[in-house]
């Protein structure tokens, strides 16, 4: 993928500050939550749905303990695993919140991130769906919006991938449960939350997973630069 | 541009091990473990004073009450006690109180008690919901009378953990004198088990299984937690780094 810059080629200024800050906190909050996370599930790998749940009663899911190569610490520790875990969470849920009050305030999701007219027509999706499995990504004025498939997987990730895993976080919690005791209802018990905790950690892999993966393919360079300095150099048309 | 799989693995080993040596330095431990300081302030901020912990329904409760912990303390004085049913069992409440208390079984269960169908969770994940009946810690440290002073409530135990210490917990004294926070006799409409804590135990329902002290042999008010153990309040927290504020 070339990536030089040729005399010629546009440059512009693709991400905003807000969002370049908040995107490199949540890449070391996430992995940092992520890595403890799988240290604390690894106390008792099992999943169950419902209020209660524990080894007398069946579980849904039911785990090897992951290896020390992706857990935070690299060896068993539920208590600093714990320690890693809840002092990375408030920072990360404050993020969010400041990051979508900032979006909205700004008209970022209003004018980058809502769908236009048109957007979700099953003609226009699947349109979407070939071009990225063709690999062929848009060029010229075209790269500089999201595409229909970007869009929807940045507004599942900001307002509900993310929310929900730190609102089914807030629930594994007794004190907040006292205090909240709304929420866990709605989540359907103590036990449901956490498998839902689980799913939605591994959704936002999943997330990233993609994301690197498309980063990669539409030029690594441009792309990881235009997130650090916010100048994106705009493809020029396809040969 | 393909970067193998064994690369990602080193990769991902390489960081997490920087975050081990990170977290060993005195100071990033002790930014680490200052987030409990902000969960409790930001919920004992959020919830009133005596939020209840939910109540079940008698249908929800766990067909099999797990137990958490020692499942039998084992030792020749606990044996001791067992063998006749906790007939000469004490349990003593003393320190910073005007009365100190020697109450037996029998006078416990003549005072007035509080049943509660709640849910247990450990801090490994897993909860069980199970019918508890006891004695509100309240009626007794008000019976005993707390001197100024008293700050902590503390908690020792017959069972003995690793290395043979008795086990030991501690709550503030707002827990203390939350209206769900009893020493249970009973659970699921049976005299407690050894497994669960026979003859006593606490239960201080807004926070993690490893708070609910089991075989309470003694009770006692402090000024402060720093003579009890290794001085984190509790014998999780000393040997383990687990949090005293165990709400989160």
């Amino acid at each position: 993928m070339g990536s030089q810059l040729q005399s010629g080629d546009r440059i512009v200024e693709r991400h905003r500050l807000s969002t370049r800050l908040w995107h490199w906190l949540n890449a070391l909050l996430l992995y940092i939550l992520f890595t403890s996370g799988l240290g604390i599930f690894n106390a008792h790998p099992r999943l169950y749905w419902g209020q209660y749940g524990a080894n007398f009663d069946r579980p849904w899911l039911e785990l090897e303990r992951f290896g020390s190569w992706i857990t935070l610490p690299a060896h068993y520790s539920l208590a600093m695993s714990r320690h890693w875990h809840l002092a990375a969470a408030p920072v990360f849920a404050f993020a969010l919140l400041a990051y979508m009050v900032w979006s909205l305030a700004n008209r970022h999701v209003g004018r980058d991130l809502a769908f236009r007219r048109g957007e979700l027509a099953p003609g226009h999706v699947w349109q979407d769906i070939k071009d990225h499995a063709r690999l062929r990504f848009p060029t010229g004025d075209a790269a500089l919006r999201y595409n229909v498939l970007q869009k929807a997987s940045y507004i599942g990730v900001i307002f509900v991938a993310l929310p929900l895993v730190i609102l089914t976080g807030l629930t594994m919690s007794p004190g907040m449960n006292a205090a909240w005791p709304w929420l866990v209802d709605l989540l359907g018990g103590r036990q449901s939350a956490r498998s839902i905790h689980f799913i939605a950690a591994f959704a936002l892999v999943a997330f990233v997973a993609v994301h690197l993966l498309m980063v990669v393919l539409a030029g690594p360079i441009n792309e990881v630069r235009s997130m650090i300095t916010g100048r994106y150099r705009v493809p020029g048309p396809r040969p | 541009m393909i970067v193998g799989r064994r690369a990602l693995l080193l990769g991902a080993a390489a960081t997490l091990a920087g975050c081990d040596r990170v977290a060993q330095q005195e100071s990033v431990r002790k930014a680490l473990f200052s987030a409990e300081n902000f969960h409790k302030w930001a919920q004992r901020s959020l919830m009133a004073r005596d939020a209840l912990a939910h109540e079940f329904r008698p249908d929800q409760i766990s067909p099999i009450f797990r137990a958490n912990g020692t499942s039998n303390p084992n030792t020749p004085d606990y044996k001791a006690i067992w063998r006749t049913g906790f007939a000469d069992w004490r349990l003593r409440i003393d320190g910073l109180v005007a009365r100190p208390l020697a109450l037996s079984l029998a006078q416990l269960r003549s005072l007035p008690h509080r049943e509660q169908i709640t849910r247990h969770d450990c801090v490994e994940g897993w909860s069980a919901i199970g019918k508890w009946r006891g004695v509100p810690l309240k009626l007794l440290l008000d019976a005993a009378g707390l001197r100024a002073g008293a700050r902590y409530i503390v908690f020792h135990c017959a069972d003995h953990m690793g290395g043979g210490e008795p086990y030991y917990e501690s709550i503030d004294l707002i827990d203390a004198f939350h209206p769900q926070t009893i020493l249970a006799f009973a659970l699921n409409d049976a005299p407690l088990s050894v497994a669960n804590g026979a003859p006593l135990r606490l239960r201080v329902e807004r926070q993690l299984g490893y708070k609910q002290a089991k075989y309470l042999m003694r009770v006692e008010a402090v000024d402060s937690l720093a003579a009890i153990g290794r001085g984190k309040g509790g014998y999780w927290e000393d040997h383990a780094g687990y949090d005293w504020y165990a709400g989160i």
